[in-house]
């Protein structure tokens, strides 16, 4: 063998950089791609489930008689039918399949129903007849931290976990001191395919389950464990997924079908209504934050203490995960010599909370940024002024000892969205859209910023890797790649991408992305906005090997300088000849650098592997007298290491804004005493194209050394830091104080 | 379910008669709500989409006749003039594919407090035309609601129009909605000036177990305007009609807002609204 210099395929259209059109975002807008509440089986029937209406309460009799006896019913299930394990979660196996005894949250499944209608299936639910003893919820964190309290689980402490940060002087004291106490509601994810899927029995007494989530082999685990299946048995697809944002992290109705089609033989459709599906998962923790900021007269940090209370809801999900983020990332992207950080999360009879786009770092960083603005009014200093002195670089030490390694253009991205134009003098139109509410009448302007922090991908040690199987064979005579994941597309656009890194590394045009499921390895969550990262990673590597075999089938040892753009990689005509001798295929599991766990009592550790940044700046003009705002316009800047897809990324930044916008303005759940007040979208409110403004973008690619491409993950820190740019130009407007998000009306006139 | 689905209006009260318990379905966007939400299962729904004549209106005199099935959408793009209170307020409702299939008679026959057409009906006096097979009656619109989502109609009966003189002055109609398009109202407020008869008509919506108007609001107003000047208003008059037109409301705390945000609102919305009304009158 000689060994020869070669680099990358000569580019070929649509690969890494550009943006090609998404294959499947035609049939999207058009309305023809099919979600997972489209799937249909000729003999299927359709489950449906009783829920518990109170958030606390003991199940003293139970009689699904009345339900049987419906004609058209195929099946009435309780816990005692669940054939394997009884709970299930992804991080505490906490969460019965079917409530025994004990209900923790409204909502919680009792029993399942099929039936060979839904509404047939949805009525006899109804007709069980449950006698309950109702108890006293536990809502409030404070109750629910205290020890001595009442316990949400009899066999565990409501604390479910503690983070504490130590780092430098505990009693480190400053110039100037600034406190606040803050609030988060509860967001929903909202996304729009409500849960759902199908199950079909198998011949060999497994399950195909074709579902809509974020994971599919996390699902795979929890799922063949409450069936008592080897995971073998249990073979899962995705299926179109209608958006996921993180509430496709838990299971919703996987076990549920799964149990009613191997009970009654028959494939069976789940699918949640709007309501049901509120209730069919976790939301964004609701927070309270209680900050101390000292600086010295300058406006350098000296301190930050800190005490978040997430409200983890009645079951765990990934709230021990999120709390580690709200601790860990709780001070922001600055440099913080002296940190005393206690992220608490906590069981409570609350809708259980778990992964939501921004995870943790959401909640922290409206307390944080709401600090920084307070810090800079005490300095009398500019807002972005103070942030850029603090602003976090390249070999600061993070609160946790870690190091930050790599680009980490904090100071920049500031600077980007200051120096932006300002926003037109007068917006599209007036607070209050077109209800006619002013004609310019109390109405101010103002402007705010935020920056935020996030983490990419798994950390804490957590074993983090992504498998791909790339094919490289003949089609016609032609070469064409067929690439195989789990990798879960959850509307981000990861088919596109996983087809653009082959086409740059194989310098194949043809690629064709085969359905996600089981029969190939893991490829981890489509979440900590990591898919890109990782499966991306995995691609590009399986694509790598592909390389490697070819040049061996061409007599030649690899180079060294295997990526050199220079050295052209082999012509299209030379792939093709090579391929005479058969197909090519590879499979990876790929990892990125390996995290640490948290050191328990300091909370040091290097425990994430990437950090992303995000800023925002918001113009808005709100009417003093009615409270009403509207956002007028919003500047970002991030750094995304490598743009893979352009499209892509703006449409990941839009849509992040969007999503704290939301929290900003109008996105919550309303819970009073455990019970959801207002589960649909005509009092959940999101919002509409007439509330999102114009905005404008500075996408930065400064490379990330260790990662594919030197990418940075996108999808979550443009939700992090537009929720406080958005509160703090209403501070601006209005000189209110708005500790709380969502901002209401009635907190901004004050009434 | 049943589904009846006359074509003529005599066919739609007869089956009514013999259905009482059919529901009437016009553009469907809340029976169609209720439906999928699993509020409501009735045992038939009775079409009236087919109905030509309900969703026409014509001019009679002085009186304007306003089928119940009139879309809000044509509200808009026809009405603009002749019911200016009632278009602005069309304009708020829902989105663009809820203000096409949406309809006035779907809005009354729902009878929320929240309903967007409520207000300006009653700043406007107008009144609404009941049929049943017994025959037809007139109810003045602010006698018409009864409770939340509760109204005078009878089992048998059907809204067959709102009846209407067209403005003899400037209309107003406001909204609160905690977004910017497509919301629920959190109150809402509608002003009608009569110059003609010297009298002010208001209509309150989302603070009250019905809309409703706010009368010693409206005597009041009727009884300082300059209408003999056509003057600068008073900022003490205004004041004084937004502090009525708020204590005329009977608002609850709930999801959408608060009872002392909806009486604040009500009086802003109340001063804003006379303000732009007497100087569009003004000229
Ligand atoms: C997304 C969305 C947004 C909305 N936004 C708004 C809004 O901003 N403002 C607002 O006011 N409403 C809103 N609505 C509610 C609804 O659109 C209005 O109430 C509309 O006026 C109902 O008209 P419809 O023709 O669709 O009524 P339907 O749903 O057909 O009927 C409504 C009720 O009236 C009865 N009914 C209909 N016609 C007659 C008749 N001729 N005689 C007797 N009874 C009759 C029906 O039996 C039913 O009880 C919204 C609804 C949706 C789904």
């Amino acid at each position: 063998m000689t060994t020869v210099h070669v680099g990358l395929p000569a580019a070929v259209d649509g690969g890494v950089g550009a943006s090609p059109q998404r294959p499947d975002g035609r049939l999207k807008v058009t309305g023809e791609f099919a979600f997972s509440s489209d799937l249909w089986a000729d003999d299927m029937l359709w489950g449906a489930t009783l829920r518990s209406p109170h958030p606390r309460a003991r199940i003293t009799a139970l009689d699904i008689g009345p339900a049987l006896r419906v004609p058209g019913v195929y099946a009435v299930l309780t816990h005692e039918d669940v054939p394997g394990a009884p709970l299930y979660g992804l991080e505490h196996v906490d969460q019965p399949v079917l409530a025994a005894r004990e209900i923790r949250y409204q909502g919680e499944p009792i029993v399942i129903v099929a039936a060979d209608h839904p509404e047939t299936a949805r009525r006899a639910a109804r007709l069980v007849e449950v006698a309950y003893d109702v108890l006293d919820p536990v809502t409030e964190l404070a109750a629910a931290l205290d020890p001595a309290g009442p316990q949400v689980h009899a066999d565990r402490p409501n604390l479910l976990r503690h983070v504490p940060i130590r780092r430098g002087d505990p009693h480190a004291t400053a110039a100037v001191v600034v406190t606040g106490e803050y609030e988060v509601g509860m967001q929903d994810q909202a996304f729009l395919g409500p849960e759902s899927g199908l199950a079909v029995p198998a011949e060999d007494g497994g399950i195909d389950l074709y579902i809509a989530t974020q994971w599919l082999h996390v699902d795979q685990r929890q799922v063949a464990a409450c069936l008592g299946l080897p995971p073998e048995k249990v073979r899962l697809t995705l299926s179109g997924v209608g958006g996921a944002f993180g509430a496709r992290e838990d299971l919703s109705m996987q076990v549920h079908a799964c149990m009613l089609a191997l009970h009654t033989g028959r494939p069976v459709k789940m699918v949640y209504g709007r309501e049901e599906s509120f209730f069919g998962h976790v939301h964004r923790h609701p927070a309270r934050l209680r900050y101390e900021h000292g600086a010295d007269a300058d406006g350098r940090l000296v301190y930050v203490k800190a005490r978040i209370l997430l409200d983890g809801g009645a079951y765990a999900s990934s709230t021990g995960a999120v709390v580690a983020n709200a601790a860990t990332l709780g001070v922001g992207p600055y440099d913080v010599p002296n940190v005393v950080m206690d992220a608490y999360g906590l069981y409570t009879n609350n809708p259980p909370c778990g992964a939501m786009r921004g995870f943790g770092a959401v909640q922290a960083c409206f307390a944080y940024e709401s600090q920084m603005d307070k810090l800079a009014a005490a300095l009398g200093l500019d807002p972005v002024e103070v942030r850029v002195r603090n602003a976090l670089t390249t070999g600061d030490l993070m609160p946790t000892g870690q190091v930050v390694e790599g680009p980490a253009p904090v100071a920049e991205l500031l600077r980007l969205v200051r120096e932006r134009p300002p926003a037109p003098a007068v917006g599209d139109f007036l607070p209050g859209g077109t209800a006619n509410t002013t004609r310019g009448e109390g109405v101010v302007r103002g402007v705010g910023f935020g920056i935020g922090i996030k983490n990419v991908c798994f950390s804490e040690g957590f074993d983090d890797f992504a498998t791909a199987r790339v094919r490289l064979e003949l089609v016609g005579g032609r070469p064409a790649v067929l690439v195989h994941t789990a990798a879960a597309e959850v509307g981000q656009g990861l088919v596109t991408v996983q087809a653009q890194i082959v086409r740059t590394e194989l310098g194949v045009e043809q690629v064709t992305i085969a359905p996600a499921d089981t029969a190939v390895g893991s490829a981890g969550s489509s979440s900590a906005s990591r898919q890109t990262y990782m499966t991306g990673g995995a691609v590009r590597a399986a694509c790598q090997a592909i390389r490697t075999r070819l040049l061996e089938r061409l007599g030649r040892a690899p180079s060294t300088t295997d990526n050199d753009k220079k050295v052209p990689f082999l012509a299209l005509e030379e792939i093709a000849e090579l391929l005479g001798e058969g197909a090519i295929e590879e499979t990876v599991e790929w990892r990125h650098r390996p995290t640490h766990p948290l050191d328990p009592a300091t909370g040091q550790g290097d425990a994430h592997v990437q950090y992303a940044f995000a800023a925002h700046r918001a113009t808005v003009d709100v009417d003093l007298e009615l409270g009403l705002v509207k956002v007028v316009e919003i500047v970002t800047a991030q750094d995304v290491g490598k743009a893979v897809n352009p499209g892509a990324v703006a449409g990941q930044i839009q849509g992040g804004t969007a999503q704290g916008l939301g929290l900003a303005l109008m996105e919550e759940i309303q819970v009073v005493d455990g019970k959801v007040r207002n589960p649909s979208f005509t009092d959940y409110l999101l919002p509409t194209i007439m509330d999102m403004p114009p905005m404008s973008l500075d996408v930065l690619e400064l490379a990330d050394p260790h990662s594919p491409y030197g990418l940075r993950g996108v999808g979550e820190p443009p939700t992090i830091s537009s929720t406080p740019a958005v509160v703090a130009a209403i501070r601006a407007a209005t000189g209110a104080a708005l500790t709380r998000v969502p901002v209401r009306p009635e907190h901004i006139v004050g009434v | 379910m049943d589904f009846l689905n006359p074509a003529t209006w005599a066919d739609a009260l007869k089956m009514k008669a013999e259905r009482p318990d059919a529901v009437p379905i016009a553009g469907g966007t809340d029976v169609m709500v209720e439906l999928n939400f699993h509020r409501r299962r009735p045992p038939a729904l009775l079409d009236l989409t087919r109905i030509g004549e309900l969703s026409t209106w014509d001019l009679d005199g002085d009186t304007l006749r306003l089928g119940a099935g009139v879309s809000y959408a044509r509200i808009m793009a026809e009405l603009g003039e002749q019911l200016p209170g009632l278009a602005m307020a069309a304009r708020t409702v829902g989105s663009p594919q809820i203000r096409n299939r949406g309809t006035v008679g779907g809005n009354l026959g729902s009878a929320s407090p929240a309903g967007d057409a409520h207000p300006p009906l009653l700043a406007a006096g107008a009144r609404v035309e009941l049929a049943s097979v017994r025959g037809t009656r007139l109810v003045p619109v602010d006698e018409f609601f009864t409770g939340p989502k509760r109204s005078v109609l009878a089992p048998d009966e059907l809204i067959a129009a709102v009846l209407v003189r067209p403005a003899a002055g400037p209309e107003q109609f406001s909204k609160i909605g905690t977004r910017n398009a497509m919301v629920i109202a959190v109150s809402s407020f509608a002003l009608a000036l009569h110059p003609d008869r010297r009298a002010v008509g208001t209509g309150i919506g989302s603070a009250a177990p019905t809309p409703r108007r706010a009368a010693e609001a409206e005597l009041f107003a009727a009884g300082q305007l300059p209408w003999d000047t056509l003057g600068a208003l008073d900022p003490d008059v205004v004041r004084r009609f937004g502090e009525l037109v708020a204590a005329a409301a009977a608002p609850i705390d709930d999801v959408r807002g608060t009872a002392a945000y909806r009486r604040h609102a009500l009086a802003v919305m109340a001063r804003r609204t006379l303000t732009w009304a007497w100087r569009d009158l003004c000229g």
